[in-house]
């Protein structure tokens, strides 16, 4: 029982960061028509920048800081890298994302070299445990489910309730009629991967305790993060959240039953499985507007 | 001239389909454009509105050019497109939409106020989505959502299409009230009779041109017209 419950809890805590990926996914699928494929790349740099920033900054500062870099970034690589290419296929824009992905693992081998790095621990370190239920946790657990619960509520908040927020949502829903409104879906497409990028930071910096931050962790997560966006239904940021914690519980879980160097196949084969039977996800409905071309 | 249009010319591909259009509206006018499908009226104001790229020509809103601006910066001149099918936001509130028509419009709170007030059917349904409407709410919402932005030139690409009779007299009488309140409109219509009645002037657009153009109550009994475009009386000019 109690191992079970430990089970769950690695299971969410990875769940939640791959979570926060898939949502990068929706944020961007769902105002560009792109996968972008570089969205661990988000959470690798957020990652080494903030270990870089940490040895001579408060922590806190550090994933600050770091959160707001890369999300400069991502605004960067937007308009450098799409805006210009608006004419092209959907096709074309998703092979870039893959290249930038590659392009991007190399610069953080040269910058930060291959070793595996980490932030220390947001509060009391490897030893330390918090007892929750029975099973014993890292307190940073505590902070990646606090930090992804927050994210998640006030991400909703936004879209629910803010003027921008439905901007975003009116470019997705119908970006023509958005642009005749008065918005610029140019500039919404470029705060689109800002958030993405911003966020997949931040889950790289509440992580990097635990999971550690190494140049080529970027592709597992993007394909992780993509299968629990696909488990969901593309297009629904919120189904982004639960579509994550199952690849991260069934990925958890499938350790009791596979041996653990099989884990990986866990998420490709629901991924599979997903793709096969049910491309819609488990919330989208089935359309042809899913597949749009934008 | 409240906006100018001067031989325009625009297409998809390679393929022209305004061929050197010029018309002009003047301030307070309704003035609209009869064409059958295909004729190219949809292009030149896509193309008016900045959803398609000019190829030549001007098109001026208050004499300044705005050829080459993207489209979300048309509102800035006070003009607004309700677009073919009236492309709504589906999966957001009739609320939501008229928020976001307003997204320019910092005093948008009170211009929903009088969009409920001229459409009250639209205040009951406030909180319903935008896709779950009958077809004449939607339009209704289109429009609404258009004239929470406060525009002063209000273009309307088919608002008639695919509505009852008894719609289609709600949404003719919505536009005159709409020139009383000083709203001038350019009115593209399929619809010719609809359109001749409330219209003061009127083009013809045939193949990408405009082949005729008047006074409304002029254009009503032009024979040519009424061949094309009225059906009614075709046997009594023609046999």
């Amino acid at each position: 029982m109690v191992q079970a419950l430990q089970y769950f809890f690695s299971g969410i805590t990875v769940g939640s960061v791959y979570a926060i990926v898939a949502i990068g996914f929706n944020i961007i699928y769902s105002a560009t028509g792109v996968l972008n494929f570089a969205q661990g790349e988000f959470v690798m740099l957020g990652g080494m920048v903030a270990i870089t920033l940490a040895s001579f900054l408060p922590v806190p500062v550090a994933v600050a800081v770091a959160v707001a870099i890369v999300t400069l970034f991502g605004c960067g690589l937007e308009l450098v890298f799409f805006r210009r290419l608006r004419s092209h296929s959907i096709l074309h824009m998703i092979i870039i994302t893959i290249g930038l992905s590659i392009v991007i693992q190399e610069l953080a081998l040269h910058v930060w070299d291959e070793k595996v790095r980490s932030l220390p621990y947001f509060t009391g370190n490897e030893a330390s445990s918090v007892k929750l239920l029975g099973a014993a946790l890292s307190p940073q657990v505590i902070w990646v489910l606090g930090t992804a619960a927050i994210v998640v509520a006030l991400l909703q908040l936004f879209y629910k309730r803010t003027l921008y927020g439905r901007a975003m949502r009116a470019c997705s829903s119908n970006p023509e009629a958005a642009m005749l409104v008065g918005i610029n879906t140019g500039n919404m497409r470029t705060a689109a991967f800002g958030l993405s990028a911003g966020l997949g930071a931040l889950a790289g910096c509440v992580i990097s305790p635990i999971s550690m931050t190494h140049y080529e962790m970027g592709p597992g997560l993007a394909i992780k993060g993509f299968a629990a966006a696909v488990l969901g239904g593309l297009g629904n940021p919120m189904a982004a959240v639960v579509g994550g914690l199952m690849v991260g519980l069934i990925e958890a879980f499938s350790v009791s039953v596979i041996p653990s160097a099989f884990k990986d196949v866990a998420a490709f084969a629901i991924l599979l499985a997903m793709l096969f039977l049910r491309p819609h996800g488990l919330f989208g409905r089935p359309s042809g507007v899913s597949v749009r071309e934008v | 001239m409240l906006l100018q249009v001067r031989n325009l010319r625009c297409g998809y591909g390679s393929l022209e389909i305004v061929k050197g259009v010029s018309l002009h509206v003047d301030a307070g006018e309704i003035v609209t454009l009869l064409g059958a499908n295909g004729a190219g009226k949809t292009s030149l104001l896509r193309a008016i509105a900045g959803l398609l790229p000019v190829w030549s020509g001007d098109i001026r809103v208050n004499l300044r050019s705005v050829v080459g601006e993207p489209p979300w910066t048309r509102i800035s001149h006070a003009m607004m497109l309700v677009p073919e099918g009236r492309q709504l936001f589906g999966d957001m509130t009739v609320w939501e939409n008229l928020l976001l028509g307003g997204y320019h419009n910092l005093d948008r709170k009170r211009a929903i106020e009088d969009v409920y007030e001229r459409f009250p059917h639209l205040k009951g349904r406030s909180r319903q989505l935008a896709g779950t409407l009958s077809g004449g709410e939607q339009q209704m919402l289109a429009l609404g959502r258009a004239l929470v932005a406060r525009p002063r030139l209000l273009l309307l690409d088919e608002p008639s299409l695919g509505l009852a009779p008894l719609m289609v007299r709600e949404v003719c009488n919505c536009i005159k009230r709409l020139k009383e309140d000083g709203v001038t409109v350019f009115l593209v219509e399929q619809n010719a009779v609809a359109a001749l009645e409330i219209a003061d002037r009127a083009y013809v657009m045939e193949t990408g041109e405009i082949i005729l153009e008047g006074e409304a109550a002029d254009l009503v009994t032009n024979p040519e017209v009424r061949r094309a475009y009225l059906g009614k009386g075709y046997k009594e000019i023609w046999e």
